[in-house]
C-alpha cells in the first residue's frame, strides 16, 4: 500500500520533469508567428509558466492530492475551465467502455483457458491457440478497420462510429459500442487466455496433481479444485495488467471508433500543448496502473494459504 | 503388543490381489522408446506386503505406479499384464481405471510436503476419495478421517484436518497422506519410499504407524524402499531391482541372513563403511559462544565447538536443529548475533562482506542438492574454471589443465570438461560440486548433507572420495548428515544438534558408544538395524517409548519453531 504511493510519487515527479523538458511552447503556439516577446511573456506570467518549476511541481501536486488537476490552458479570459471539467466525462466514457469490455473479455477468458488447459493438445486447445495468437498478432487498428469494414460497411448490422449522447437507450448504446468492445476484447482475452492456460498447465506437472490421478481425481476437478487455485497469483496478474490496459491503452481504438474517451482527450492535449490536461490523463494513468497492480498483489496474497494462514 | 506382521500366515493362504506379468516400461527419450522396466513379474496375495528395493533407476516407481494402471508421462506401458482382483487394468478405459485408484489401490508418495495441495486443508484431501465413492455423508467420512488420524498417532487428530499441508510437520503430513490412502479401505496400497525423506526419528513414529494401520486392516502393500532395514520391518518378501530387472526375491529373513546375488551382497556391505578415528590436532577453527537469529527467532543458541585440522567434524541432528544454520554462519551467509569465530588464529568478520578474500577462500561450501548448487546452462569447464581463474589468476590453457588436474582428483576425467550438468549422474554432479570447491585450495570444507541425495552405492563412493582427498590433501570437513551411518564411515568427531543448541559432542567412539544425552540416545535408537524384529524391540522396550514421548514432545514443537528462510545460492 505504502508503495504503491511512493511509487506514484515518484511517477508524478517523472511526469512533471518529462513535459516540462519537452520542446514546445503553448504560449508561443497559442500566439502564432506574429506575437512580440513581451505578449508571449504576459501570456506566460498570465498562465503562471513563468514561475519556477519546483513552486509550479508543488502547487500542482498539492492540487492533485485533493482532486484538483489545475485550470486548462483553453480556457478564455474569464471563462476558465477546469482539467477536471475537460476529463471528468472522458474518463467516464473511458471506465464504461473498459468495464463493458471486462465483463465480457475476463469470464471469457478464464473460462477458454481452464478448458484449453483441460483439453490441452485436442483440436480445441489447438484452434484456440492458433485463433488467439492471430488475436496478439494483429494490432488493434488492422482489426478495429476490419470488423468495421465487415460488420459496418458490408454488413450494415452496427456503427462504425461509437459516438454516444446522453438520453440513448441500452440497446442502442449496446449497438454503438459493439464493434470497440468486440476489437479490445479480440486482443485482451487473446492474452489473458493464454496466460491462463499457461499457468494451469505449469502446475499440472506438480507431485500433488499426480497425486489427485493416483486418488482417480476426474480431469476437469482436478484442474478446477487443484490446479487453479494455485494459480491465481499468475491470473490476477495478467488480469490487472490487461485491465489496466483498457483504460491506458485503448487510445487507438478511441482514435478508430472516434469515441470519447481519454485517451482521445489526451491525443487532443498534446496536439494543442495543454499541459495541464497532458499531466492530468498521465497522472490518471499511473494511478490505474498502480491501483489493479496493487489489487493483484492483495488477490496473490490472499490466495497464498502460506500468506493467508501462517503457521 | 504390536502384531508382527510376520505372524499373519496371509500370504499362504490368501487369493492373489495383484498380479503382474512381463511387464515392460518403456520412456521416451528424445524420440526413442527406451525400456525402465525389463520383463517383470509379481504377485501380491491379501494382506501381504512386498518390499521393492534397489537404487535409483531400478524401476521401483515405476513398477509401483504401474500396480495402479498408471504410467507417468514421458512413459509407456509396451508389454505385459497388470491383474488387479482379476480385472485387467491395462485393458480397462481410463474411466474405469479411475473408479479403482484411491478406492480400492491407494498410493502413498516419497514427498508429502509437495503431494499435498498447498490451497486446500488437509481434511478436504484426506476425505477427497471417499466423498467421491458417496455413500456416507461429508460429517460421517470426517468422523472417518479423524479416526484414522488418531490410528496414525498425530497430534490432536480432531483438529489437525483444518489445517493447511504447510502448517504441519514433514512427519506428521506423511501420516496424514498414509490416512488419506487408507480412507476408502483399499484392498492394496503402494508405499513408494514414505519415510525416505524424514529424519530417523520420525522415520521410527512413521514406520510404527503405518505397520500397525496395514496389519490392522489386512491391507496388502507394496513398499518401495533404498533402505534395506527399512523394508525389513514391514516385508513378508522381498524383491531386489536393478536397471528394471529382478536381481533376487525371498522371504525377508532369508533374504536378509542369506542373500544369494553378489549385488544385494553389495547393498548390505554399504552400512560397514567405518572411518578409523584419528587424533585430535590443533584446531583450525574455533566457534565460540555464537547466536544467530533469523529475524527475532533464535536459531541458533551458545554454539562452542573447536575444529582440528586434518579432521572431520560430523554436526548431526533433525531437520530444523539448526545444523544447516550453524553452517551458513561458519560461512558467514547468515551473520552471527554473537559470539566470535576465528579461522587459523585470525578472527572472522561475521558477515561475508568485511571477510578478507583469503578467509572467503579457506572455506568453501559444498551443497546437498548439486543439481540447485550447479548452473544447468554451464559446463564443467565454467564451473569449475571460474574459481580456479578467480582464486588462483589461471587463464586459458593454464586453467583448463588445472581443471582437468581437479576433475581428476575427483576421479572424473577430462572428457566431461565440455558436460552440461543435465548430462551427469547424481554422483558425478556432486563430484563436480566437490571439484570446484577444491579449486579454491580451501583450509574447511562445509559439507552439507552432500551424500542424503544419492543412491546407497553412489553414496558410499563420494564417501571414499572425501575420506581419500583427506588423507592426500590435509583437508578440513565440517560434515552435516542426519544419517548415523554416514556419521560412522567419515567423522573424527561428533556433536549433536538439538533445537539450535548443542546438546552433546565428543570423538566419535565415545559418543557412539556411550551417548548421555536422552536425544542423543533416541537418535541412535532410531537408527534401522539390519534385523527384521528391531522395531519390535524399539517400541516394546519401555525405555523406548518414555524416548519416544520425548520425541513426540519434541515433533509438536518443532510445528512451530522450523522455519527457515529460501535457501541463497
Amino acid at each position: 500500500m505504502g508503495s504503491g504511493f511512493v511509487t506514484l510519487f515518484i511517477v508524478s515527479l517523472i511526469i512533471f520533469a518529462a513535459i516540462a523538458v519537452l520542446p514546445g511552447d503553448f504560449a508561443k503556439v497559442a500566439l502564432g508567428r506574429s506575437a512580440t516577446p513581451e505578449t508571449v511573456a504576459n501570456f506566460q506570467r498570465s498562465l503562471g509558466l513563468d514561475r519556477p518549476v519546483t513552486e509550479r511541481y508543488v502547487s500542482w501536486i498539492g492540487g492533485a492530492v485533493k482532486g484538483d488537476l489545475g485550470v486548462s490552458f483553453s480556457s478564455g479570459p474569464g471563462t476558465p475551465r477546469t482539467v477536471n471539467s475537460i476529463i471528468g466525462p472522458r474518463l467516464k466514457n473511458t471506465l464504461f467502455l473498459a468495464a463493458i469490455a471486462a465483463l465480457i473479455s475476463v469470464p471469457m477468458a478464464l473460462l477458454f483457458g481452464i478448458i484449453a488447459a483441460i483439453r490441452r493438445n485436442s483440436w480445441l486447445d489447438r484452434s484456440l491457440n492458433a485463433l488467439t495468437l492471430v488475436g496478439i498478432s494483429f494490432p488493434e487498428f488492422f482489426v478495429a478497420y476490419v470488423l468495421m469494414l465487415l460488420l459496418a460497411v458490408k454488413l450494415p448490422i452496427f456503427y462504425s462510429l461509437a459516438r454516444i449522447t446522453p438520453g440513448m437507450d441500452v440497446v442502442e448504446i449496446a449497438e454503438r459500442l459493439a464493434l470497440p468492445v468486440a476489437t479490445i476484447c479480440f486482443g485482451i482475452i487473446a492474452h489473458m487466455m493464454r496466460m491462463t492456460r499457461a499457468a494451469i498447465i505449469n502446475l499440472l506437472s506438480s507431485p500433488y496433481i499426480e497425486m489427485a490421478k493416483l486418488k482417480g481425481t476426474a480431469p476437469w476437478i482436478i484442474v478446477l479444485r487443484h490446479a487453479l487455485p494455485n494459480a491465481w497469483a499468475p491470473i490476477s496478474a495478467v488480469i490487472a495488467f490487461n485491465l489496466a490496459y483498457l483504460i491506458v491503452g485503448v487510445v487507438v481504438v478511441e482514435v478508430v471508433f472516434v469515441y470519447p474517451g481519454i485517451g482521445q482527450a489526451m491525443v487532443d492535449a498534446v496536439r494543442s500543448r495543454d499541459i495541464p490536461v497532458v499531466q492530468g490523463c498521465a497522472l490518471i494513468f499511473a494511478t490505474a496502473y498502480i491501483l489493479l497492480n496493487l489489487l493483484a498483489d492483495v488477490i496473490a496474497i490472499a490466495t497464498n494459504p502460506r500468506l493467508a494462514h501462517p503457521r | 503388543m504390536i502384531n508382527k506382521p510376520h505372524d499373519t500366515a496371509a500370504r499362504h493362504t490368501g487369493e492373489v490381489l495383484l498380479d503382474i506379468r512381463d511387464l515392460v516400461v518403456e520412456v521416451d527419450n528424445s524420440g526413442v522408446w527406451q525400456p525402465i522396466v525389463k520383463g517383470i513379474s509379481l504377485s501380491l496375495r491379501r494382506g501381504e506386503v512386498l518390499g521393492l528395493i534397489g537404487e535409483s533407476g531400478a524401476g521401483k516407481s515405476t513398477l509401483g505406479l504401474a500396480a495402479l494402471g498408471f504410467n507417468r508421462p514421458g512413459c509407456r506401458i509396451a508389454k505385459g499384464s497388470v491383474s488387479f482382483n482379476g480385472i485387467d487394468l491395462l485393458r480397462e478405459s481410463e474411466g474405469a481405471r479411475r473408479k479403482i485408484r484411491g478406492t480400492r489401490v491407494a498410493y502413498v508418495a516419497q514427498s508429502a510436503a509437495t503431494s499435498f495441495n498447498p490451497c486446500a486443508r488437509i481434511i478436504d484431501q484426506t476425505i477427497e476419495c471417499a466423498m467421491r465413492l458417496g455413500g456416507l455423508t461429508r460429517q460421517e467420512t470426517i468422523a472417518q478421517a479423524k479416526a484414522l488420524y488418531a490410528e496414525m498417532q498425530l497430534p490432536n487428530p480432531n483438529e489437525i484436518g483444518e489445517r493447511y499441508p504447510h502448517q504441519v510437520s514433514g512427519g506428521q503430513l506423511q501420516r496424514a497422506m498414509t490416512a488419506m490412502a487408507m480412507i476408502c479401505k483399499p484392498d492394496l496400497i503402494v508405499f513408494d519410499e514414505p519415510t525416505t525423506a524424514l529424519d530417523v526419528t520420525t522415520q521410527v513414529e512413521v514406520l510404527a504407524s503405518v505397520r500397525r494401520i496395514v496389519t490392522d486392516h489386512h491391507t496388502a502393500a507394496l513398499y518401495i524402499t533404498h533402505d534395506l532395514a527399512v523394508v525389513a520391518q514391514l516385508a513378508h518378501r522381498i524383491m531386489v531391482l536393478r536397471h528394471g530387472e529382478l536381481v533376487e526375491e525371498a522371504e525377508t529373513e532369508r533374504m536378509l541372513n542369506h542373500p544369494q546375488e553378489a549385488y544385494t551382497r553389495s547393498l548390505w556391505t554399504v552400512r560397514n563403511l567405518e572411518k578409523p578415528e584419528e587424533a585430535p590436532t590443533q584446531p583450525i577453527l574455533k566457534v565460540s559462544h555464537v547466536d544467530a537469529h533469523y529475524g527475532d527467532f533464535k536459531v541458533l543458541e551458545d554454539i562452542c565447538l573447536d575444529l582440528p585440522r586434518g579432521r572431520t567434524l560430523a554436526v548431526v541432528g533433525e531437520s530444523g536443529s539448526g545444523k544447516s544454520t550453524l553452517a551458513r554462519v561458519v560461512a558467514g551467509l547468515l551473520p552471527a548475533t554473537s559470539g566470535t569465530i576465528s579461522l587459523n588464529g585470525a578472527a572472522l568478520a561475521s558477515s561475508l562482506k568485511q571477510r578478507a578474500a583469503g578467509q572467503l577462500r579457506g572455506i568453501q561450501m559444498i551443497y546437498q542438492s548439486a543439481d540447485a548448487a550447479l548452473n544447468p546452462r554451464h559446463t564443467v569447464m565454467d564451473l569449475v574454471g571460474r574459481p580456479v581463474t578467480l582464486h588462483t589468476g589461471l587463464k586459458g590453457q593454464a586453467c583448463a589443465r588445472r581443471v582437468v588436474e581437479l576433475l581428476e582428483m575427483v576421479e572424473l576425467s577430462e572428457h566431461h570438461i565440455t558436460s552440461l550438468p543435465s548430462e551427469l549422474s547424481g554422483g558425478q554432479k556432486q563430484r563436480v560440486s566437490i571439484a570446484r570447491a577444491i579449486a579454491a585450495d580451501p583450509e574447511v570444507f562445509i559439507c552439507d548433507e552432500i551424500t542424503s541425495g544419492l543412491d546407497q552405492l553412489v553414496q558410499e563412493q563420494i564417501l571414499k572420495l572425501i575420506l581419500n582427498l583427506q588423507k592426500e590433501l590435509d583437508k578440513t570437513y565440517i560434515f552435516i548428515t542426519h544419517d548415523i551411518a554416514t556419521v560412522k564411515a567419515i567423522a573424527d568427531n561428533v556433536v549433536v544438534m538439538q533445537r539450535g543448541r548443542i546438546v552433546q559432542q565428543g570423538p566419535k567412539h565415545e559418543l557412539l558408544s556411550s551417548p548421555r544425552h536422552p536425544y542423543t540416545k533416541a537418535l541412535l535408537a532410531a537408527v534401522p538395524q539390519m534385523d527384521p524384529h528391531w522395531l519390535d524391540g524399539l517400541l516394546n522396550d519401555s525405555t523406548a517409548s518414555l524416548r519416544r514421548q520425548e520425541r513426540f514432545q519434541v515433533a509438536s514443537a518443532k510445528t512451530q519453531d522450523t522455519w527457515r528462510p529460501a535457501r541463497l545460492f
